[in-house]
Order: structure tokens, then sequence, then C-alpha cells
């Protein structure tokens, strides 16, 4: 392959690992913050729950911001007209989104009940609709979003609001808040004990056959929707804009690289496996093994929307020629290198100190601890 | 086309939402160094008290951080769900710092951030102080890759327009990143982040000292933010003075907006100290003006001289003019790339395409452009003079104050007076709100100074907004002000409430949680080498 095209599609494989970063580490606080009220069912007990991931849960934000940031720069285009198009989402995105640090950093600085207990709620709504809304926007990239361009590439996003919740979009939501809750009672496993700990193990299993049964749901519900298949363009590794290809929508397409390519199907596998599996780990107290096969969950869930999407990014239901697709809404050859090379220099050197810094804050919080230290939450 | 009530209301929401994400990052900026100098005494002496004025100050630094990174997250998504035709425009090259940042400096800052609150009992003193000054590198870093970003609308270095793309694409990374601007500015700013950090703690330090508390944490806070804040504001003056000549070559209609600058003049040109600009008569009233000053302060010389606005509308009409067939070409090229008559074309006009866009504001499908609308096209090349002028000009003043209270407050502190002059220490409690302002100002001058465009001479603001209803950005406007007027107040009360309370009185600042079980022991931080007694 040509090196415009390989990078085009490294940094697809990339972008699905940002994805999965950002599900997995931003899931796991959110999913606290989801059962936090749920599971801790005192003032202490919630504390110690927000503790778990206390040191932790601004560097995992990060996967959020390096996401956009890593749109912006690979697929600028897919970062102009997803973001704008869905405005009212990334709204409620970003408003429950930037409650959230106020939760972390606030909630305990004043002993009032009432005070902190509308944090919790904060926490529980800033947890809970950024995963639903993470869901269903990669639900809406299965049925297509109705926006066109003008000559000049601007675009026009022509939807509504609601339409964004349909009942597709919102079980795509409901699984990656499933998902994401599993994760986040893993974590509390890991990290706290007594009650806190037996109530997140009974969630984490409830969450992962929730979350088997929501994914194999959305399996069968693809097979009855219309597909996207690129019909003529310029192709991989070409220059090129939106408008100077044609696309069909067939349905069964979105099952075609499967069936191309029947080792793919080890992807949605995958997924089954990873949730599957935390389940049991749970079950068996062994959480550690429960978070790591969550973590394998989650890229099995995003791969598999992304192998069955391919190459497409953003299809377009109004107008499906333009649909964006990794080849014609990628940076150009010369920006795709350099982001290359930070992002080989800078992502294992991130995971590196990451690593480090759960290792340093390894073991379980304890209630009377919290009580002591005043940098706690 | 996009309606001018979406682009207007877009442009007040970036600037209201970016203003207030700009009120929490200097003071980060500056504070994570003190912070890390404060660690660094305590580790190098073993003086308990330097751990617990770093303890301190860092539970104040945490509560200012928390909005910086709440707010931070609206800046990084809202060019894409506000400036739609922008991002695709130049997303191949404005990105890339974008997600650099992300990379290099938000994840260590962020990372790092969570151990140096949660890892005082579990980190060695070394390493404790290695993670304070990573936190204080990635927050400087984080400014840099930012305002490479920013420089790049100021001053579009290292790109050019692709007509098979239809956007602005990267020739050269290191023309990008190294540009004057985006060096000149970095500096600036990020110094004038110590400078608020500085007269934040000298301020509260000043205010315990009137009361009579924490004295010696106070005396010694005091001392280190005077000395830390009289080099950085000679460096923010003198960085300041080289980012007005770089605006000279790169920017010339904003420099002229800053002075207040209407028609050309034969050197040596005078200073307008005073003056009340007027747009629509263009021309200036109630001037007060220096003779020479203006030559020497933006030239260095005596016989140099700045392009006024007059001339600078007159250029722009020329290349008005020569931008309607860049962007005519343009539309033939994105039915048929392959159109080689519309390429020569486009070629032969393509440094003037930004000029082009300019007049489609006034006609859309540019067929049959008159005079007028080119005359006006010119004139919009003008940015808003008044609002930029007294920006300017405040910004300054507010910085030569600050450099006069910083030289008192060395003197004083040097000769170990400053507890005893009551006077001063109360102008130091009324001067924290001046960086903030003077931060706010500087971003005005910026920004208002690089109108009509959002890149630089290349995209204009009128066509960047994404093409939303009136309604839609009434709702997110309301939405963002209703949320960020309640955090400012939950924010400010934290912040007087920490304050009041004050640094904790008990041993060495910190209660050692007991060892998480099933853990080896952790390395216990020795017993001080020195241990001084309080106060």
């Amino acid at each position: 392959m040509e090196l415009f095209a390989t990078l085009q599609m490294t940094w697809w494989l990339l972008l699905g690992v940002l994805l999965s970063g950002l599900a997995v580490m931003v899931g796991m606080d959110m999913g606290v913050g989801t059962i936090l009220r749920y599971v801790g069912r005192s003032d202490i007990e919630r504390r110690v729950a927000l503790n778990v991931i206390g040191p932790h849960w601004d560097g995992n934000q990060v996967w959020f911001v390096l996401g956009g940031g890593a749109v912006f720069a690979a697929f600028p285009l897919i970062y102009a007209t997803a973001f704008s198009g869905f405005y009212v989402v990334m709204l409620l995105l970003l408003w429950t989104m930037i409650v959230r640090p106020l939760g972390f950093e606030y909630r305990s600085k004043l002993p009032s009940p009432r005070w902190r207990n509308a944090w919790d709620w904060a926490l529980f709504v800033s947890g809970a609709v950024p995963m639903v809304v993470f869901g269903a926007a990669f639900g809406n990239l299965f049925l297509g979003v109705p926006f066109h361009f003008e000559w000049n590439l601007t675009s026009f996003y022509t939807g509504s609001f609601l339409a964004l919740l349909n009942p597709f979009a919102i079980l795509c939501g409901l699984l990656s808040l499933s998902l994401s809750a599993m994760m986040g009672a893993l974590t509390l496993m890991n990290g706290a004990e007594g009650a806190l700990h037996q109530r997140a193990r009974g969630l984490a299993q409830v969450a992962a056959l929730v979350g088997v049964a929501l994914f194999a749901t959305g399996g069968l519900w693809v097979h009855a929707l219309p597909g996207y298949q690129l019909v003529s363009g310029p192709g991989a590794g070409v220059a090129q804009t939106p408008l100077q290809q044609t696309v069909a929508t067939i349905t069964g397409a979105w099952q075609s690289r499967f069936v191309a390519r029947p080792m793919l199907w080890g992807v949605p596998l995958l997924g089954f496996a990873g949730m599957l599996g935390a389940l049991l780990a749970a079950r068996a107290g062994r959480s550690h093994l429960g978070w790591w096969l969550g973590a394998l969950a989650w890229i099995g869930v995003i791969g598999t929307a992304g192998v069955s999407l391919f190459p497409f990014l953003l299809p377009s239901s109004s107008d499906p020629s333009v649909s964006l697709t990794v080849w014609n809404s990628s940076s150009s050859r010369l920006t795709l290198l350099w982001m290359l090379g930070f992002a080989l220099v800078f992502v294992p050197l991130i995971l590196w100190y990451t690593s480090w810094a759960f290792w340093v804050m390894r073991g379980k919080v304890r209630a009377g601890q919290i009580a002591r230290d005043e940098h706690a939450y | 086309m996009i309606d001018g009530t979406v682009v207007e209301l877009s442009r007040i929401q970036f600037a209201a939402t970016a203003l207030y994400h700009y009120l929490f990052v200097p003071l980060t900026l500056g504070l994570s160094f003190l912070l890390a100098a404060m660690e660094t005494v305590y580790v190098t002496t073993g003086k308990p008290i330097y751990k617990q004025m770093a303890q301190f100050w860092g539970k104040l630094f945490m509560i200012n951080f928390a909005l910086g990174v709440a707010t931070g997250l609206t800046m990084e998504f809202q060019f894409g769900t506000n400036w739609s035709f922008y991002s695709s425009f130049v997303g191949d090259i404005f990105g890339a710092p974008l997600a650099i940042e992300g990379l290099m400096a938000f994840f260590m800052e962020s990372t790092f951030v969570g151990l140096m609150v949660f890892g005082w009992e579990r980190l060695s003193r070394g390493q404790h102080l290695a993670v304070t000054w990573l936190v204080a590198l990635g927050s400087n870093l984080s400014a840099l890759w930012i305002l490479v970003a920013n420089s790049f609308m100021q001053d579009p270095q290292g790109a050019h327009f692709n007509p098979v793309t239809l956007r602005m694409e990267l020739t050269s990374f290191q023309q990008l990143i190294f540009s004057p601007d985006a060096q000149s500015k970095f500096v600036h700013t990020s110094i004038a982040g110590y400078v608020t950090g500085a007269i934040f703690v000298a301020g509260i330090s000043a205010w315990y000292l009137l009361k009579g508390r924490h004295v010696e944490l106070a005396k010694r806070s005091f001392r280190m933010a005077a000395l830390y804040g009289v080099l950085a504001t000679v460096g923010v003056i003198t960085l300041g003075d080289a980012l007005g000549f770089v605006a000279a070559q790169a920017q010339p209609t904003k420099l002229a907006a800053m002075e207040g600058l209407w028609k050309s003049e034969p050197a040596p040109m005078p200073f307008n100290l005073i003056a009340f600009p007027d747009q629509a008569l263009q021309k200036n009233a109630g001037t007060v003006q220096v003779p020479y000053l203006l030559s020497l302060l933006v030239t260095h010389s005596l016989d140099g001289t700045v392009a006024g606005l007059d001339t600078l509308e007159r250029q722009a009409a020329r290349k008005v003019e020569d931008g309607i067939p860049a962007v005519l070409a343009l539309k033939t090229l994105s039915t048929n790339p392959h159109d080689t008559a519309a390429l020569a074309q486009f070629k032969a006009h393509q440094q003037d395409l930004g000029y082009g866009f300019l007049v489609q504001r006034y006609a859309p499908d540019l067929e049959h452009v008159t005079p007028q609308q080119v005359q006006q096209a010119a004139r919009d090349s003008i940015p808003p003079v008044a609002a930029v002028f007294w920006s300017f000009r405040l910004m300054v003043a507010f910085g030569l104050l600050m450099l006069a209270y910083f030289v008192l407050a060395v003197i004083y502190t040097l000769r170990n007076r400053v507890q005893d002059q009551r006077w001063f220490l109360r102008v130091a409690v009324w001067m924290i709100p001046i960086p903030f302002l003077a931060n706010e100002l500087g971003w005005l001058t910026a920004e208002l100074g690089r109108q009509p465009w959002t890149v630089f001479g290349v995209l204009p603001t009128w066509m960047s907004a994404s093409t939303h209803s009136v309604g839609y950005m009434v709702f997110s406007l309301a939405g963002f002000m209703l949320l960020y007027s309640i955090f400012i107040a939950v924010e400010m009360a934290l912040m007087v409430r920490a304050i009041r309370h004050g640094p904790d009185e008990s041993g060495d600042g910190a209660t050692p949680p007991g060892p998480r079980p099933g853990l080896a022991p952790r390395p216990v931080p020795a017993a001080p080498r020195h241990p001084v007694p309080e106060g």
C-alpha cells in the first residue's frame, strides 16, 4: 500500500485505540459516578468510592480530551461535521461532563448533607448521561445522520435533536452505560472493602449480563438495518473531498466485512467473551482479572462497530454519496505522518506513567484514613 | 450563507467561554511553579514550614484547577460544535497542536496532579517533588501547544491552500511551531500566568499579615511570590514589546488598531497616549500625543514608520479584487478537480483567496461584484479600533502598575519590613484582580485585533461558524451562562472559605493515613534534618 493509504489505515486503528482508552478509563470513572448512590449508602461509603478513583479520574479524563484532539488532527472533517451536527447532544455531553470535575473536587469540601447529596446527584448525571450519549452517537452512525455539503464544504445538518434519540441509538447508549457501570463496579471491588465491595460485586454481574443481552439484541437489529456501501470514488490514499464518490444503501451491508473475512467474527466474540468473563470473575471475587476482561469487552464492542462501518466514519442519510469515510475525511499525508510520530512516542509513555500512578496508589481505600486526610475527596 | 446573527452569537459564546476559561488557566500556570519552588525548598532544607506552604497553596491550586479543567473541555470541542467550517478548513494544521497538547502535556499534568494531591504519604520526598515539577511542566507545555495553535490564527505559517481538498494543509511543521508569533506569544502569555500566581500568593499572604495570622507562612510566601513576581513582570513587558514588533510584520491592521492609527504619517510618528477612536468617521477624538514615541516603541528607531488604516484599507481593496477570480476558480474546481484552466486561474490569484471570501459576504455568487461591495469588504478588514485600542492601553497600564508594585514588594520584603507597611499590605490584597483583568484584556487585544478574520488574511470570521439556527445558539449561550455563573459562585465561595480557614496548623501539614492492608510498608519520609519550630 502507498504511504498515504497506510497512514489513513493506521490512524483509523489508532482512533480505535483512543476510543477504547476513552471507554475503558473514562467509562470506569463514570460508572462509579452512575452507581455511587446505589453502592454507597452512607456518606463515608460514598467518600470511599470517590477516593478509589480520586487520584486517577483527572488523568483518565484526558482520554476524552485527547479523543477530541485526535479526531480534529487526523479526521478534521469528522470533527467539524459530527460535532456541529450533534449540537444539542454535544451540549448535553459537555454540560454534564464539566460538572464532574467540580463534583469530585468540591463535594466533600463542605460538611452539609444537602450540599453533598446534591453533588452525588450531579455525579450520577455526569456519569450516566455522557455514557448514554457516547453509545447513542455510535448507534446513529449505523443509521446515518442527515447532513449535506455546499460546494465549499460548508456542512448543513438537517435533522432534529430528537431524531438522534431513536430506539436503536438508545439501545446502544444503554449498552455503553451498562459496560461503564460494570467497569465502575469492578473498580470499586478492586479498591474498597465490606458492604461497598459486596454491592459492587452484585452490580458488576447484573451489568455484565445486561450488557450481553443488549449487545446481542443490537447485533440482531443491525441485520435488519440498511447499511452503506461505497460504489465508486477516488479510493484510499488519494487527496479528495466527499463530493467525488457514490454510495448505495443496501440491507446487510454492515455485515459485508464479516462475510468477506470470517476471521473478523472474532471481534464481536471478544466482546461477548469479555463480558461473560468479567461476570464470572466478579462472581469469583477476582475483580482485577474481571477489570481486564471488561476492558477487552470494550475493545470487542468498539471494534465490532468499527469493522462493521469500515470504511465509513459518518454516513449521511439524506445524501449518502457525501458520507464521510476514512479516505475522504482524513488529514493530509504530512499531518498524519507527524501525528503518528507523536503518537508512537507519547502513547507508550502515557501508558507507562499511568501504570506507575496506579501502582503507587494500589490497595484498598479505608474509611478511617479518609476521615484523617484533609486532601481526600 | 450563514445567518449573520448566528455568527455573532457564536462569537459571543466563544469569547465568553474562552475568557471564562482564561480566568483559571494563568493561575494554574503560575501557581504550579510556585508550588514546585516551595516544595524544592522543603526537600533541600527540610524545613516543614515549606511543606505546609506547598500543601496550603496546593489546596487553593486544586480549587482553581478543577474549574480550569472543566471549562477546558468546552474549548476542546467548541471549534467543532460552533466553528465547523473553520475546523474543516484549517483542521489539517490547527488540530495537530491540540492533539499534541493532549498527548504531551495535558496527560502528564492531569495524571501527576492526582499523585501530587493523594501521594504525599505514598511517595518518597524526591518522588513527590518530581511529581509536582511534572505538573508544572505539563501545564506549561500545555500552554505552549495551545498558543502554537492560536498563533496559526494570527499568522498562518507553514501551510498552503490545496485546491483539490478545498482546505488549508500543512507544508512545514517546523514553520508552524517556530513561527515568531508562536514563540513570543507563548513566553509572554505563560509568564503573564506567573505574574498572576505571584500576585495571588502575595495578596493572600498580605491579608494574613494584616490579620496577624499564620505570620511565618505568610512572610515566607510573600517573599517567594515577590521575587518571582518582579522577574516575571519584567519578562511579560519585554515579551509584550517583542509581540508588538511581530504584529507589525504579520498583522499590520491589528497594530494600527492598537495604536489608533487611522492615517499613515511620516517618521518620527507620535504615540497616542489617550484617544477616542470613531470607527464610522475613521478618526480619533480627544487625542493626547507623545511626539516621536510610536516610531521608537514599534520600530525601535526614530525613522521607522507604521502603516495607517487608510493605507491598509486601500491595499485590502486591491486584494479583494484579486481574490474574486480565485474563489470563482475554486468553485469550478470543486465540481471538476481536473479543470486545468480553473487551476491556472486559481494559482494566479490564490494569495488573495481570503479577501475574495471577504466580499462573498455581500456578493455570494461573485458574478457581479460592484465597486461599493469591494469598498465594503475592504472597510471590513479594519478591526474594531476603539475596543482594541483601549484593551491594549489598559493591559499595558496594568502591567506597569504591577511592575511598580513588585519593585516595592521586593524592597520591603528583602528589608524584612513588609509586615510593618500596612498600607502596602492593603494594596497587595486589592492587587489580586489586576493580573486577571490584564490577562483578559490581552486576550481581547489579540483576538479582536485579528478581526475580521479567524485565520488572518485567509479565512473570514463570517464564514467560519457552524450553520446552526438562532434558536440553538440562544439555547446554548443561555445554558453556558447559567452553568458558568453557578460555577464561579461555588468556586469563589470555596476559595474564600479555604483562605479564611487558612493552612492546617497541626504539625507539618499532613496527617498520615494508615497504610493500605496487604501492602509492604511504604517508605516514610525521613524526619526533617533541621526541624524548625513554627512562628
